[in-house]
Formats: C-alpha cells, structure tokens, sequence
C-alpha cells in the first residue's frame, strides 16, 4: 500500500474504486441491495412503499436468522442442514401442544428436539468427526420421521397458532415490524459474540486452521458441540417466528429456506470452507435474497424460469464478489 | 487375499451384510422369492445411477447438489420427446438425454473452474436452474416412455443352459445396470484419466505439480456425473412410463450410499462398487421395515438412524487406525 502512495502516477479510477470494495465487502452488497430494490421500482413504480419494506423486513428475518446458523457453523469450516427440519419441528410441536398445554410448556416442548438435534450434531460432528454436511443431512431425515410420527399422535387435538407468535411474526407497530423486537438483540448478539468474544474467535480460529487450534489447546469437541447446539436453538427460535408469519403449520414449513440460508450466507461474503466472513454481510445477503424473491414474483414469470434466475443470480453474485474481495 | 481382505474390507463387509439382511428377509417373508427380488433391483436402478453420478464427483475431491435436479430434467426431457412418437424415435431419444446430461454436466465443472466458488454453492446453484428448466419442460407429471424401452426393465434375463430357478434371479434391470455402469467405469478405471480424478480428490496441490490437468479432469468428472445423473433420469421414465418435474429424495440418498459405500468425502478414495451395493443394501433395509409391517413413517426414522450410526462407526474407525 505505501509503495502506492509515493508513486507519481495516480492509480487508476477503476482499481481505486475496486481496492475501495475490497477494503469493505459490505458496500458492494449494499450497492446491489439498492440496485435490486431500483430495478423493483422501475418494474412497478408505487411498490416500494413503508408497507412493502416492512413486509420485506419481515420475510427476510427469518431467512436471516437460518443464514446465521450457517454462517457460525460455515466459519468453522461445516454446514447446517437440520435447521430447516429444527424449525418446522419446534414450530409444529408449538403449534400443536398449545392447544392444551400452558405456553410454558408449549415451549419448552417445542425447544427440545432443536436442543436434541443440535446436541447430535455436535456430537456426531465434534466427537465422532463425521462430515458436517452427512450428520446434519442424517439428523433432518430422523428429525422428519420422528415429526411424521408425532403428526399421527396430535391430528385429533388440532393446531392453534399462539396469539404472541402471530403479533410477533406479522404485527406492526407504527408501522415497523414486531419481528424487529427478536431480531435487532439477536443479530447484535451473534455479531458482538463473533467479534469479540473468546468463543466468536475460536470459531474463526476453528475453521482457519483446526490442526493448530487443537495444538494450542482448545479443546475442539466443546466448541463444536457448543456451536451446534446454539444453531439448532436459533433454528428452533426461527421456527416460532416463522409459524406466525406463515400461519400455517405445516410439515414442510422451514424446508424451502435451507438451501436460501445458505446462499444468503455465501453471498454475505463467508467462506463455505471456514474462517472468513462474517454476519453483517450475511444479513444483506438475507435482504438480497428475498428482495430478488419478490422481483422474480412480479415479473410474473412461470415458476420454472423463475428457478433458473434465482439459480443464475446466486452463481453471478457469488462469483463476483469473490472477484472483488480477493482482488486486495 | 489378505491383501485383498484389506483393500476390499468395507466393500466386502457390505456385501456381508446384504446377504445377511437377505437371509433375514426371506426369515420373515418365506414366500420372497424372485419376483420380489426383481421388483427391487427396479426399484433401486435409479437409486444406483444417482450414486454412481455422486461417487464419481465425491472421488475427484467435489461434491454434486444437482444429481436429483439433474435427474428430474433429464427425464421430463425424455419423457416428453417421446411422448406421442413412435418406437424409433426413442433410439434417438435416448442417446439425446444422455448427451445431454454430459453436456449439463460439463457446465457444472466449468463453472466451478471458472468462477473458483466453491463446488456445493455451483452446484446448488445449478439444481435451482435445472429444477427450473425441468418445470419449464413439463409442469406437471406426464409425458410417456416408448414400449421397448419399458421392457428393457422388466422380466429377466434367460441364459440357455441354466434351469428356470436360477434364470428367475437375474432381472433384466440387474443386468442394465451393471452393463452401463461398467461400460463406463472400467475403462475409465484402467485408464490415465481415471488416475487423475483419484488424484486430484487425493491432493490437489501435489496432482497439479505431478502435471495433472487439475481442471481438464475436474471438468471431466462433472461431465461424467451428469452421465449417470442422465441414466438415472432414463431409468425413472422407464420404470414409471412419465417424467416428473419434481425431484425425488436421490440427492440424500446418493450422499448417504456413497458414504455408507466407503468413498471417504474428502475424496481420492474408495471405489463405485462400495456405493452401489450400499445403495442394494439400505433399499433392502426399507423392504424388511415394510415386509415387518412397520408404519412407513417409522421406517424414515430408522434409517435415517441407521445412516448415522454407520458414518459414525466408520468414522470412529478411520479415526482409530489413523492413531495406531
């Protein structure tokens, strides 16, 4: 960098400007943010509105929260996912038991299988070294039998969604969304815990480099297990949040944003094999995702072109912003 | 042979097992006999293509997200050329689809190599586009297979000279499906280019010193994949006469035989064998759980626990040898 600052010439506008995005990987997913959310307003002039954000908003958090636990275990060089099957367990068992249990339990019961599911996870991840992605993949299908078998049980009882979880997931308050209210202390948590607590840097250390991490004596079992544990509990709080915006329970409820979840992680910029990233950028790639979502939407494409953009838009995205960052 | 024990331990175990699990089915069920037999081969062809498509890529070091996508596409595709056409032109078809599998494939290993994001997030881009493509095709189920092709898969396969008893065990569909693995896998074994996918899923580093094209053969191995991917879509329009748009359950199913089969995830190692016969096994599996009677919802659980318990103990054991 210094050798730039005595040379005569000046650098160039464009690699100035591409040093500038390197430096800050937030802002040219910023800037596309803006693009995307433009090119909606251009499409269909009125739609970006007070009310349209906040239905944005509200859709985006809880892909938001299911990208996190992507991001923390993706930084420790594995994947997640259970999480689409922790969340439509805890929010089906919710659903289900609060027709005749206090919502205590109702909770309590809802939170068990993501803290059972996450615990096997990190065993089997932790202890046993078996491949994140085959754990994670195994416990979903269990998870999925297990919520087969539980829907016989409770079909004669009904489902009910809880009134807090409706007021949560699809309320507004003075126009903003309640939804704000779980995720603003959320995103300020895993943010604060990655950057600069002990356990946030073990997870970098983690997945940067394993071997010397377990040299200079962490004891890596209890940090993966940890790890695990707090992304099935953050998937089954999703779960919750999800059955009040979507109002429908569902054994396939949270299915469809595993896949996103990852997406949005890689795109906000975290590297898949671990180490680098981060959950600021993650968040954007939430936002990213489902503006893109609702563009596609009005385009009013069939269902299948609209696949193939999604599809398309994930790789470009990706792709280029691998270009720009790895440009420094 | 101890050599061979030790080489060929886990394949073997496996095959071990089969018979056992087979010894076992014919305890609970006296009357599962050849048909029965028969009706399972065809029930696991497109399971087993799905895996082959897997071990391949699992092999060169990647992993493929778009295996069922990729299925689903090539046989609406297929289902929906020869729907309304005649025999002939299913002889057209066929070589077609397969192609084209190849060809989709190849993109796969192109765009890895190209874009350098990482294999999953390619691939997981591509099942969206496939998936899409396959709806574009056909929105709804339909489509149709020609005769010759259906027939390809059932009955069995007469040798002269054998009695009627044992010519009832060899299905048509067994025999397809070792021809058209081994058509592609033997030569590809023995050959140089074979080599070099076990090597760069072995090291990279160390394939590209040594003069491997890294990238020629990553690309390669992508466009096999999409190869079998292709078979397995054919064999689901042959078994079902349709194309359906929407994916089966073959993407978990592939990773879980290729894992169960002994092909480290890492890659470099393990052979096709091992995947295939894991995928005979856990379809056996399934039947026991429903010869047994057992609601169909608690036979997902069982597996799902069983594949776990497996990866865990084989990886419990890798684990020990690598201490000792």
């Amino acid at each position: 960098m210094s050798t730039t600052a005595i040379s005569p010439q000046p650098v160039p506008f464009g690699r100035r400007v591409k040093r500038f995005m390197a430096d800050r990987p937030l802002i040219p997913l910023i800037i596309l943010l803006v693009i995307l959310v433009v090119i909606l307003q251009v499409l269909r002039p009125g739609i970006v509105n007070e009310r349209w954000i906040a239905n944005t908003i509200k859709f985006a958090i809880p892909l938001a929260i299911l990208a996190g636990c992507q991001t923390m275990t993706m930084l420790t060089g594995g994947i997640d996912l259970s999480i689409g099957t922790v969340a439509t367990m805890s929010a089906f068992i919710m659903a289900t038991q609060i027709v005749n249990q206090d919502p205590a339990v109702a909770f309590a019961l809802a939170m068990m299988p993501a803290v059972l599911i996450g615990l096997v996870n990190g065993i089997g991840v932790g202890v046993f070294r078996v491949h994140p992605l085959i754990m994670t993949l195994g416990t979903s299908l269990i998870g999925t039998g297990c919520l087969q078998v539980y829907q016989r049980t409770v079909i004669a009882s009904g489902a009910r969604i809880p009134d807090f979880l409706a007021w949560l997931g699809t309320g507004l308050t003075y126009g903003i969304p309640n939804a704000l209210l779980l995720f603003v202390p959320l995103a300020a948590l895993i943010v604060f815990t990655l950057s600069r607590t002990g356990f946030g840097r073990l997870l970098y250390a983690v997945g940067d480099n394993e071997r010397a991490t377990r040299l200079s004596g962490v004891q890596y079992w209890q940090v993966i297990t940890a790890l695990y544990v707090i992304s099935s509990v953050l998937a089954g709080i999703t779960g919750l949040l999800y059955i009040g915006l979507i109002k429908a329970p569902s054994l396939s409820l949270a299915e469809p944003l595993v896949l996103p979840s990852v997406a949005a992680a890689v795109i906000g910029g975290t590297s898949i094999f671990g180490g680098r990233g981060g959950y600021t950028g993650t968040i954007i790639g939430a936002l990213i995702l489902t503006v893109l979502t609702t563009l596609l939407t009005i385009l009013q494409m069939p269902e299948g072109a609209r696949r193939i953009l999604f599809g398309l838009i994930v790789l470009f995205v990706t792709a280029a912003y691998l270009r720009i960052v790895e440009e420094r | 042979m101890s050599h061979f024990l030790r080489r060929q331990g886990w394949v073997a175990g496996l095959f071990v097992l089969f018979v056992l699990l087979f010894i076992t089915t014919k305890l609970i069920q006296p009357a599962y006999g050849s048909g029965d037999f028969g009706s399972l081969v065809r029930a696991v062809l497109p399971y087993a293509f799905a895996v082959a498509a897997q071990t391949v890529v699992v092999i060169a070091g990647g992993i493929d997200l778009s295996v069922a996508a990729m299925m689903a596409l090539t046989s609406v595709t297929a289902a929906s050329m020869m729907s309304g056409a005649s025999e002939e032109y299913a002889l057209f078809v066929v070589p077609f689809v397969l192609a084209m599998g190849f060809v989709l494939g190849a993109i796969n290993g192109m765009l890895i190599v190209v874009t350098r994001v990482p294999d999953i997030v390619v691939t997981l881009a591509t099942l969206f586009v496939l998936q899409g493509a396959a709806l574009l095709v056909l929105n709804a189920p339909g489509g149709a297979a020609a005769e010759w092709l259906k027939a390809l898969i059932s009955g069995t396969v007469p040798i002269p000279g054998l009695p009627d008893g044992i010519d009832a065990w060899q299905p048509k569909a067994l025999l397809l499906l070792i021809v058209c693995l081994c058509i592609i896998w033997i030569p590809l074994r023995r050959s140089r280019l074979g080599l070099s996918i076990y090597a760069i899923g072995s090291s990279e580093l160390a394939a590209f010193r040594s003069g491997v094209p890294v990238a020629r053969t990553r690309i390669i191995a992508y466009a096999l994949s999409g190869l079998f991917a292709a078979f397995g879509g054919l064999a689901l329009t042959m078994s079902t006469g349709i194309g359906a748009p929407i994916p089966g359950p073959y993407l978990l199913a592939s990773v879980a035989a290729v894992v169960l089969g002994g092909v480290a995830l890492g890659g470099g190692k393990g052979g096709l064998l091992g995947p295939i016969v894991a995928v005979f096994v856990l379809r056996l599996v399934r039947t026991d759980l429903t010869l047994l009677a057992i609601d169909p919802n608690v036979t997902a659980i069982i597996e799902g626990a069983i594949m776990v318990a497996v990866v865990m103990f084989g990886a419990f054991i890798t684990m020990r040898s690598r201490q000792s």
